[in-house]
């Protein structure tokens, strides 16, 4: 390998992608059909850890992640980043590169290959030449499961499996303090799920990012996280919070463990009861 | 998941009571002075034109009452409706034959597309010699030109009927004919509402155009009149009218779909 | 085994036009229906098209043949340009700003439903002459098509595209560059063909009306003039022209949107 800057370091200082959500909440139409999404939510994420957030339908957890990338605004509290002020009423987030997202329905930008997605952050910033962007995102590619021979290729061309994971090579490669997924995995198989939970869990024992990873999936959630928190029903607040103290690196054996399963049995009966709840009252899932 | 809902991050809209697009409100009321104002100052060929008042005083006194009026709109409109029917009743069962059937697509919609971009006044003088008399030259033309877009579309809707639904029908031991009812048609219904909304603005296009070079009478007519006659507020006042009677079309053909449809959500 | 199934279909495709034309010739020689009757008959029509000293001096041989053509095609791709121009801008705005939708749609909604040819006149009154009334009425139909359907280009692109790119730092220029324009481009494209369709129809009912030389007037023309074969030659040749013009837009936009996977297959517009 050259001596080029290696884009993305594996840095776990632990002031380097610390979130503090304090006490946000988040109304909707506060003038209208006033829709109180989140209510008082407070939530410390360490820097480096794995967070999974899980709840029923409609239990804000989105509009946590919206908040946290920049898309929207809280009503109430504040959200600190590494002690700085991300979202305060008066001083409203803003979309950066320090937290990317990775989308549901995936987002590659359809008319561009792989490589100009990949480098697309790095060079429309204007922190590095293209050619030089171009050698990082081939770098990255390569090493990152010899993605380079489709370096070339357009998005349609691809697997969904391809897609999702030149997506978070697009957004690692800006070196985020904190990688946000919304759902990644949910429109895949089971096949590709597994295939996409070891390469995540790859990128995480390499990189050691902050991740925030939205799912139902409470295996999935248990599986892949240090935390796995569970929101109530609208509107949202924090309901348990697990620590999820299964050795790395995760396996499949993990997964049969007696630890996991206990775990599991206290966020399903933590996630039934909201969803219960939610039933009862007819939500209407917010799509 | 909220993010259907907002769109890209916009600057917020103002509060609900203010929801009138008073933008919208600005630019056709500034239209309208600068049209004025065009006049008045004898801006270019502006001076022949009459003001935005003149010409609806002009049609108040003497238009709204008039019965020759108010039959061109009757017989413009009788033009749109029949030839709009016809094509409806003759593009339908084409655009379904040259979806089910490969031979049939094969022989003749290639000669379907050749004749496809001929713009429809194209065919006046063809439709003059042929028809014995003016009217039915005249529905002709709107048939035209409603026609090919209604094919087009069913054909296009054929194409989109999911297999899956087909696949079922026939494991579930559907005839043909039964499959043709109960499948293909409902869901060729978007596409034709499709059809039938481009399809009457297309009409009235051709009506009008029609109208002009080869009739004596309708809304067309009216406004060809105006302009033979140098009276520049008769030619405003009937586009104006067209413009309205075509309107009105095609909210009819909207309210038409929508019974058509009931399951689909307002978009 | 593959040669075979095509050759199946081009056989199809002779068949079915030899049907037509003959359908066509025995139904003016033959049928005792005097609409028919009245009706020149294909023969004719090639004969005298492809006739070196035509009987009513229209032919592929002759040069006023090509003169009609030109000014025709010189009309619909002037107008053409000028809407391309000045409606996928428009367009764009309207779909990225509000308050440009604001101020153009309730403008534009109100003019839209006036049907060209009633434009006409007006246009006449306007302009100075004939030939900029035609170009202008030819313009506005063009127009109409490309900004509505460019605003729906840029209302049906994926909001995550967008959150996608601010994530990754791109300002407002750099998503008109690599989001709107990229994302819009098929329904531009799709609207670029409808114009060019709704430019020739309006073209040809203008020169009807109002021109001296081109496809329209010379139907309207050879109608008058009792050469009735030179209806149907300047009817297929327009029929050509335009579909030439729409097929040159589509093969753009092919290239410029190689990214696209499916098969552009039929033009359904």
């Amino acid at each position: 390998m050259t001596d080029k800057p290696v884009i993305i370091d594996s840095s776990t200082d632990a002031r380097f992608g610390h979130l503090s959500v304090q006490n946000v909440s988040k109304v909707y139409d506060p003038l209208g059909a006033h829709v109180e999404a989140l209510d008082d939510c407070s939530l410390e994420i360490p820097a480096g850890e794995f967070i999974a957030v899980v709840g029923p339908s409609g239990c804000g957890k989105s509009t946590l992640l919206n908040i946290l990338a920049g898309f929207d605004n809280l009503t109430a509290g504040q959200v600190l980043i590494d002690g700085e002020k991300l979202a305060t009423i008066d001083h409203p987030p803003r979309p950066g590169s320090d937290r990317v997202v990775v989308f549901q329905n995936g987002a590659l930008f359809p008319w561009k290959t792989v490589l100009q997605n990949v480098v697309y952050g790095l060079v429309v910033q204007n922190r590095f030449p293209e050619s030089e962007a171009n050698e990082m995102g081939m770098e990255l590619l390569a090493r990152s499961g010899n993605l380079d021979r489709i370096a070339g290729s357009y998005p349609s061309q691809l697997s969904s499996g391809m897609q999702r994971r030149v997506e978070i090579l697009r957004a690692l490669i800006n070196n985020p303090r904190i990688l946000l997924l919304d759902e990644p995995f949910r429109a895949m198989d089971t096949v590709s799920k597994t295939t996409m939970h070891r390469y995540l869990l790859e990128i995480y024992d390499q990189y050691h990012k902050t991740v925030f990873f939205i799912t139902h999936d409470l295996d999935e959630a248990i599986f892949l996280a240090d935390t796995v928190v569970v929101m109530t029903t609208r509107p949202g607040t924090i309901k348990l919070r697990l620590d999820v103290d299964l050795p790395r690196p995760r396996t499949r054996e993990t997964m049969l463990s007696q630890r996991f399963l206990e775990l599991k049995q206290q966020a399903v009966s933590a996630v039934h009861e909201e969803a219960k709840k939610a039933f009862e009252r007819g939500e209407r899932e917010l799509a | 998941m909220s993010a259907g809902s907002e769109s890209r991050p916009l600057p917020s809209r103002p509060s609900r009571w203010r929801h009138l697009n008073w933008r919208g409100a600005v630019s056709v009321i500034t239209f309208f002075v600068l049209w004025h104002l065009a006049v008045v100052l004898e801006f270019a060929g502006f001076a022949e034109l009459p003001t935005p008042v003149q010409t609806m005083s002009i049609f108040v006194t003497e238009y709204l009452t008039s019965i020759d009026y108010w039959n061109s709109w009757l017989v413009s409109f009788e033009r749109v409706f029949y030839g709009f029917i016809i094509a409806q009743l003759l593009g339908i069962p084409l655009g379904l034959l040259f979806g089910t059937s490969p031979r049939f697509r094969n022989m003749f919609f290639p000669v379907f597309e050749l004749l496809r971009p001929i713009p429809p006044l194209a065919w006046v003088p063809i439709s003059i010699l042929f028809w014995p008399t003016n009217e039915s030259s005249i529905v002709f033309i709107t048939f035209i030109g409603a026609f090919f877009v209604i094919v087009i579309n069913v054909y296009d809707g054929v194409g989109n009927i999911q297999k899956e639904h087909m696949w079922l029908a026939r494991s579930l031991g559907a005839s043909r004919m039964a499959i043709f009812r109960r499948i293909m048609l409902p869901s060729v219904i978007p596409s034709i509402a499709v059809g039938m909304t481009l399809g009457i603005a297309i009409t009235w296009n051709v009506v009008i155009a029609a109208e002009m070079i080869a009739s004596d009478s309708g809304l067309g007519r009216l406004t060809w009149e105006g302009y033979v006659s140098s009276t520049p507020e008769v030619v405003l006042i009937g586009m104006i009218s067209i413009g309205l009677a075509g309107y009105l079309s095609s909210i009819t053909v909207d309210m038409i779909e929508r019974r058509m449809m009931p399951w689909q959500e307002k978009s | 085994m593959w040669k075979l199934f095509t050759q199946q279909k081009f056989m199809l495709m002779w068949l079915g036009f030899m049907i037509t034309i003959l359908s066509w010739y025995a139904a003016v020689k033959w049928l005792p229906i005097s609409s028919f009757q009245r009706l020149p008959d294909p023969l004719t029509v090639v004969i005298e098209w492809f006739n070196t000293d035509p009987d009513y001096g229209l032919s592929v041989f002759t040069r006023d043949y090509y003169l009609h053509i030109w000014y025709s095609t010189y009309r619909a791709t002037t107008s053409f340009i000028l809407a391309v121009i000045l409606g996928v801008p428009l367009g764009i705005l309207m779909g990225w700003r509000v308050k440009v939708n604001d101020y153009a749609s309730a403008l534009l909604s109100i003019l839209r439903p006036i049907p060209p040819l009633a434009w006409v006149p007006v246009a006449i009154l306007i302009f100075p002459g004939s030939e900029p009334a035609v170009i202008f009425v030819t313009f506005l139909v063009a127009f109409f098509a490309t900004t509505m359907n460019t605003l729906l280009g840029v209302k049906s692109i994926n909001s995550d595209y967008f959150k996608a790119a601010q994530c990754l730092g791109a300002r407002p220029k750099d998503i008109l560059r690599d989001i709107i324009i990229p994302g819009a481009l098929p329904s531009i494209f799709t609207g670029l063909q409808i114009a060019m369709g709704a430019a020739w129809f309006s073209l040809v009912a203008g020169e009807m009306i109002a021109a001296q030389y081109g496809l329209g007037f010379m139907i309207l023309e050879s109608y008058n003039l009792v050469q009735y074969p030179t209806i149907i030659i300047m009817m297929i040749t327009l029929g050509i022209v335009g579909y030439i013009s729409s097929a040159i837009i589509r093969l753009v936009g092919n290239h410029l949107m190689r990214w696209r996977e499916q098969s552009m297959g039929l033009s359904l517009t």
